[in-house]
């Protein structure tokens, strides 16, 4: 890790500077609070003049993502950059990206919601992103940065899973992450492709048959048969790219599970704990979806564990994804903070106990 | 003096039996058949074949490009 | 001399394009479609761009553009076909790529989608089937509907009191820096097949040369819409549709050459 390039970033413009350096060959986007830093810095360190990559401000989020779509469709790295209204407008281009099985990598810095709602950091959007913001059956490998490192690391590892499964990725991070300065290891920089997959319709050479892209069946049995395949895929994610994180639970009695931003404020409130004798631990889902059923409920099976608390920035929505894991073996109780509002470590750490009353 | 003679071809299962190429044709050479098609479309056919000159009107303007259409120069 | 004498493959004159899939086209009989579908085929062929060639098939009865062509084609969603083709060109400028939209495709939903494409002065055709109805979805209003013509969401006419004017778009683009090349045709005659194909030769190599947008619009019959036989159908259009879609090119070259106080 030393002898990468060190820097102190900002998130937004850490997400920018390691597409150029994961070689992605196109960035549309367009601005909103709070991660319009992205394209700024993709405009400013004029990535185009460093990899030949295309960096273009759509006219609106709608036009941005079916500008993804084009671009996946020919095989290319592609991406963009939103936050939450920005991401409903796009949801059902999403949806068309997934239904017609096409790779590219999507970012949403989220903000308070619903409605315009504020530029704060939130975590309402986790439903939209992991139960399907857009319409049918279909997923999103969705990775939760906690850092700025991660938000850096995952822009290739995105890329690279998404052309593994030929499925949108989507980093689910959040204004904070966003919009706070981190000391970070740059990613090493690789070139972009210059092979593209047989499928990718980018003119068809010479003797070969020709390509096309579609989400679109009139045959009912043909339809089913391509969701049949999405689901096959879907499977194989959960199967083989769950990532999660566990801090101190060897010991924990009480297990905090929380992601992104939360994740970080969660680790003073279990030292702030610990100082007081109580065993806390913290379960990190790194990956949103496939979500970490099988090592939550695991933990749940563990008889030093008395209780789990999902914390988030949202009214509760893992919470429900917690308790299938945990199926009642133990409690599971909530906390969150809404519209933005971003909790201190305290009152993570009150919460716990008047949920679990530990005095 | 060299008569250009023409001819044309139809793929009858393709014909939608929309006439354009009838209207089209100024010399009168096509007609529509008194069968029908498996669609149940009556397809467009020669009924004058030797007014044909060979002019591909009728191939342009055919909306689903079923008709070929040929040319020969023939000495008088 | 005889037929069969005549139908020799030496003497063969006119066929349709080689570029052309099996498949059948799933256009209502003496549909204007064919006739733009096969003639954009013949000119990708003559100019030989067949392998670098991408077409994009919006929503609307040329969504299964991708079924009849042997070269490239990626569906889009409604509306957002000048989007696809740009995110697609910006990766690949030196492919062709052509859109192939209807008038509730390029006028309603993606109205957006077009202008900007255009003001960016994108290296694409963008092909525009302007036949004043909804046909796919069996002929409501289009954005082109004109004032008086009934569709099955204007059974009585179009009110332009409640449902908004007859939308004449291209000379609006035309007014657009990037757009270089307008022009207007449609195809109810050989004569006009013809001078479509030159408009379409013409905005292929505007793309080539990277003049910026060309716009090739086709005013074109929709016979089921309109509750008309395909002859009688042509005839209406010319009766109306000219009157307020005349044909014709609007921009040559960059200049404009419409008649700007001409009557709408």
């Amino acid at each position: 890790m030393e002898e990468r390039e060190m820097r102190l970033m900002k998130g937004n413009e850490a997400i920018a500077e390691a597409a150029i350096r994961a070689g992605a060959d196109a960035f549309y986007g367009y601005p909103i609070t709070p991660q319009t830093e992205v394209m700024e810095y993709l405009m400013e360190t004029d990535a185009t003049a460093r990899t030949g990559m295309a960096v273009l401000q759509a006219e609106s989020e709608v036009s941005a993502i079916n500008m993804v779509y084009g671009g996946a469709s020919t095989g290319h790295r592609v991406m963009t950059s939103s936050s939450s209204p920005g991401i409903s407008l796009m949801s059902e281009g999403i949806s068309f990206i997934a239904g017609a099985e096409l790779p590219c990598l999507l970012i949403n810095v989220s903000r308070g919601g619903p409605g315009l709602g504020t530029i704060q950091p939130s975590q309402a959007d986790y439903f939209q992103t992991v139960k399907g913001g857009g319409h049918g059956d279909y997923k999103l490998l969705t990775l939760a940065p906690s850092s700025v490192q991660e938000l850096a690391d995952f822009i290739s590892l995105g890329f690279d899973l998404a052309f593994k499964y030929r499925n949108p990725t989507m980093i689910l991070a959040d204004g904070a992450l966003g919009q706070m300065m981190e000391k970070i290891y740059l990613p090493e920089p690789r070139p972009r492709m210059t092979e593209y997959p047989d499928w990718a319709t980018n003119g068809t050479p010479e003797g070969k048959e020709r390509r096309f892209i579609t989400s679109l069946n009139l045959l009912p049995q043909e339809h089913e048969l391509v969701n049949i395949r999405l689901q096959k895929k879907y499977r194989e994610m959960e199967k083989n790219e769950v990532r999660y994180e566990m801090i101190q639970c060897d010991d924990a009695e009480y297990v905090i599970v929380a992601f992104g931003i939360i994740a970080r404020i969660a680790q003073k409130s279990i030292e702030l704990a610990r100082a007081k004798g109580h065993k806390i631990g913290l379960f990190r889902p790194i990956t949103l979806y496939p979500f970490p059923y099988g090592q939550i409920r695991e933990l749940s099976d563990n008889s030093r564990i008395k209780g789990f608390m999902s914390v988030e920035l949202s009214a509760g929505q893992m919470i429900e994804d917690i308790r299938l894991a945990v199926e009642g073996r133990k409690p599971v109780g909530f906390f969150g903070r809404l519209g933005g509002m971003v909790p201190t470590p305290e009152e993570i750490e009150n919460a716990l106990y008047d949920y679990f009353n530990i005095k | 003096m060299a008569k250009i003679q023409g001819a044309i071809t139809v793929d009858r299962e393709r014909c939608k039996g929309c006439e354009l190429c009838v209207y089209t044709c100024e010399k009168g050479v096509i007609g529509m058949s008194t069968t029908v098609n498996s669609k149940g479309y009556h397809y467009a056919c020669m009924v004058n074949p030797e007014s044909c000159i060979g002019c591909t009107n009728c191939g342009i303007i055919c909306p689903d490009g079923v008709i070929s259409v040929y040319r020969v120069k023939v000495e008088e | 001399m005889e037929t069969k004498d005549i139908i020799k493959p030496e003497n063969l004159v006119y066929q349709k394009s080689r570029l052309m899939a099996e498949k059948q086209f799933n256009f209502c009989p003496g549909c204007g479609h064919g006739v733009v579908v096969r003639t954009i085929a013949e000119v990708i062929e003559e100019m030989g761009i067949e392998h670098d060639v991408i077409g994009i098939s919006p929503v609307g009865c040329s969504v299964f553009l991708y079924d009849f062509y042997k070269f490239d084609v990626v569906e889009a969603a409604h509306g957002r076909a000048c989007a696809v083709a740009t995110g697609i060109k910006r990766v690949q400028p030196d492919k062709f790529v052509f859109t192939y939209q209807g008038d509730g495709d390029l006028a309603a939903i993606g109205t957006g989608e077009t202008m900007h494409a255009c003001n960016r002065g994108e290296n694409i055709v963008i092909v525009f089937i302007n036949n004043g109805i909804y046909g796919m979805t069996g002929g409501q209003m289009a954005p082109t509907t004109l004032e008086g013509m009934k569709t099955t969401t204007c059974p009585r006419g179009r009110d332009v009191k409640t449902m908004g004017y007859p939308l004449n778009i291209t000379p609006l683009l035309a007014q657009l820096d990037g757009v270089c090349y307008v022009t207007r045709h449609s195809v109810h005659t050989p004569g006009n097949v013809r001078k479509l194909k030159k408009a379409l030769r013409q905005a292929f190599e505007n793309q080539r040369d990277k003049k910026g947008t060309s716009i090739v619009e086709v005013v074109s019959n929709c016979n089921s819409g309109w509750g008309l036989s395909p002859k009688a159908a042509n005839d209406w259009m010319v009766e109306n549709m000219f009157k307020k879609y005349p044909l014709g090119d609007m921009k040559v070259d960059g200049k404009l050459v419409m008649d700007m106080n001409a009557p709408r």
